[in-house]
């Protein structure tokens, strides 16, 4: 029936994640929001209270035991996400809330140090708001100027549009490895290696790339790469900036406390060297050591795997959609991740949602979080179907018959 | 299978979202407020003419979900020709349906045809789409300048 049978296996991954045998509204769930949130496999669940329940205590300061077992697990999952990205240094992988988190820091680090008036930011017009706002913020500190490279009707990035706006004022290129509202996947390769000709440097938001690509942030040769680890299967509040090792030395703390220091008086303070500069304050221990649990995971069935097995579900999933007459899809890059965006003539995707939901299928409805892309379509919002690795060719037939039914409902 | 949510998805508010009624641009309206949730990234722009305190004309124009689109044109028809302070009060009954308890007490009479948007209160995330248009009502009753968010 199907024309690519994937090489997952389905039945026993989705064992490892309860939360798919939920019933929602009388119907099993079919949860299709995997670019706003991933849900968790059991392992990381065990993993986050198994910490509570044997392992807790703070991390980098006690003598005892607890303390010290702890912060081995701590920076093991340092380590894991280091070997996940391919980072060279493990010092290289600063942990923090999430991608927004990231650039942020990246933001107020890096960019309040060294951009003066009239320097220019170059992003991209298909940026979630949190690869938007940070570089305005900063741009009103510091006068320097937020450049934005077009894209076309298909949602890709006009490359010779983007070159011309690299001029010798650009000071950074930050922009996004998978769009979160239309699944173009960036020729980010393309994209650093004509920056760094200027001797720019980029920074990738990989918040959708990171769960569903191989990772090579050596090969991309990026100079900061953002991820968040719940939308890689593991918990909330915990994510990753990785900054080139001379990157990272150059730049001064974004945040002060405890942690992050090697002496203090009051006088003055001497920094702690990295990753811990930029770590002030107790982390988030136990979401680390379960992201570290997620990577575990994701790397056991294989990146490769998953990324193939997504491509077969978009492939599938986009053929049906224009199947059905009045859809319309958003988003049609010839390189896109499994997200697909789309709207319903004469039916606004709140109408959708809500009734979808109805049917247990969980989708994102509204402007995901990118309002400029909205409005470079002239659209409110879209619907959104976004596959993860534990999604089935059955439920995208499931989806398929709910919006036949959506329409049906408004005719 | 879709039956169980025509609760909230009547068959009046398809025809009001198919047909909106007062949706039209008022070139002589003397209040015009942009109303904005910004959840969902709906706008809707609200014409009024209110003169000596009696709401004359009233219209809508923007892109909304049904819920929205309906509660709108359903609002312009209760309150067109009425006081300001009856679409005032008017206002208050409509929010307490929609987001208050439901053992709280609604006479429904008192608001007529709108009791078919009561079913959104089952609905948390689909209640501002209700209320979007009122919340812009009430603005532009205030003469509060000439934007509102449902935030």
């Amino acid at each position: 029936m199907h024309p690519h049978p994937t090489t997952l296996d389905l039945e026993a991954i989705r064992q490892q994640f309860p939360i798919l045998a939920e019933r929602i509204n009388g119907h099993p769930l079919v949860y299709l929001d995997n670019a706003a949130s991933t849900q968790k496999p059991l392992c990381v669940i065990d993993r986050l209270s198994e910490v509570y329940r044997v392992d807790y205590a703070n991390v980098h300061r006690g003598v005892h035991t607890l303390s010290q077992r702890c912060t081995d697990l701590f920076e093991e999952a340092r380590e894991k996400v280091r070997r996940f990205i391919n980072a060279r240094h493990t010092h290289e992988v600063i942990f923090v809330r999430g991608t927004t988190e990231a650039i942020n820091l990246v933001a107020q680090s890096y960019g309040r140090s060294k951009l003066m008036p009239g320097d220019e930011i170059l992003i991209s017009a298909m940026e979630h708001h949190s690869n938007i706002v940070p570089w305005q913020m900063l741009a009103l500190q510091t006068g320097a100027v937020l450049k934005v490279a077009p894209i076309s009707l298909e949602g890709t990035l006009l490359m010779a549009e983007f070159e011309g706006l690299l001029s010798e004022k650009t000071r950074l290129v930050s922009i996004t490895h998978m769009s979160n509202a239309l699944g173009t996947i960036n020729p980010v390769k393309d994209i650093i290696r004509l920056a760094h000709a200027r001797d720019i440097p980029v920074m990738l938001d990989g918040a959708q790339s990171a769960p569903h690509l191989p990772m090579d942030v050596r090969d991309l040769d990026c100079d900061f790469f953002a991820f968040s680890g719940h939308k890689l299967y593991g918990p909330s509040g915990i994510g990753v900036l990785y900054g080139k090792e001379s990157l990272l030395e150059a730049m001064p703390p974004y945040q002060g406390g405890g942690d992050m220091i090697r002496r203090v008086t009051f006088e003055e303070t001497e920094f702690n060297e990295l990753p811990y500069k930029f770590e002030a304050g107790t982390p988030n221990i136990a979401d680390t050591i379960a992201l570290g649990a997620a990577i575990d995971f994701v790397e056991a069935i294989g990146m490769a795997a998953i990324a193939d097995h997504e491509e077969q579900l978009l492939t599938y999933a986009t053929s049906k959609a224009l199947e059905i007459e009045g859809l319309r899809l958003i988003g049609s890059a010839p390189q896109k991740g499994a997200i697909l965006s789309f709207t319903l003539e004469g039916i606004h995707p709140h109408d959708i949602g809500t009734l979808l939901d109805q049917l247990g299928i969980a989708i994102r409805a509204g402007h995901h979080c990118a309002m400029p892309v909205m409005d470079f379509f002239g659209l409110p919002a879209t619907a959104r179907a976004s596959f993860a690795l534990y999604n089935t060719f059955d439920e995208v037939d499931t989806l398929m018959d709910g919006i036949r039914q959506v329409i049906k409902l408004f005719k | 299978m879709l039956d169980q949510i025509r609760d909230l998805y009547q068959e009046v508010v398809f025809d009001h979202n198919r047909n909106p009624r007062n949706f039209r641009v008022m070139a002589d309206a003397n209040r015009t407020i942009q109303g904005f949730n910004p959840l969902c990234g709906d706008r809707i722009t609200l014409y009024a003419k209110v003169k000596d305190g009696l709401i004359e004309d009233i219209s809508f124009q923007g892109a909304g979900c049904a819920i929205s689109t309906a509660s709108a044109s359903l609002m312009t028809e209760m309150v067109k020709g009425q006081s300001e302070a009856e679409a005032e009060k008017l206002f208050e009954t409509f929010h307490r349906m929609t987001t208050g308890k439901s053992g709280d007490d609604i006479n429904l009479e008192d608001i007529g045809k709108l009791a078919v948007l009561s079913g959104v209160r089952a609905y948390p995330a689909r209640v501002k789409c209700a209320t979007l248009a009122w919340h812009s009502l009430q603005a532009a009753l205030k003469d509060e300048g000439h934007s509102i968010s449902t935030e």
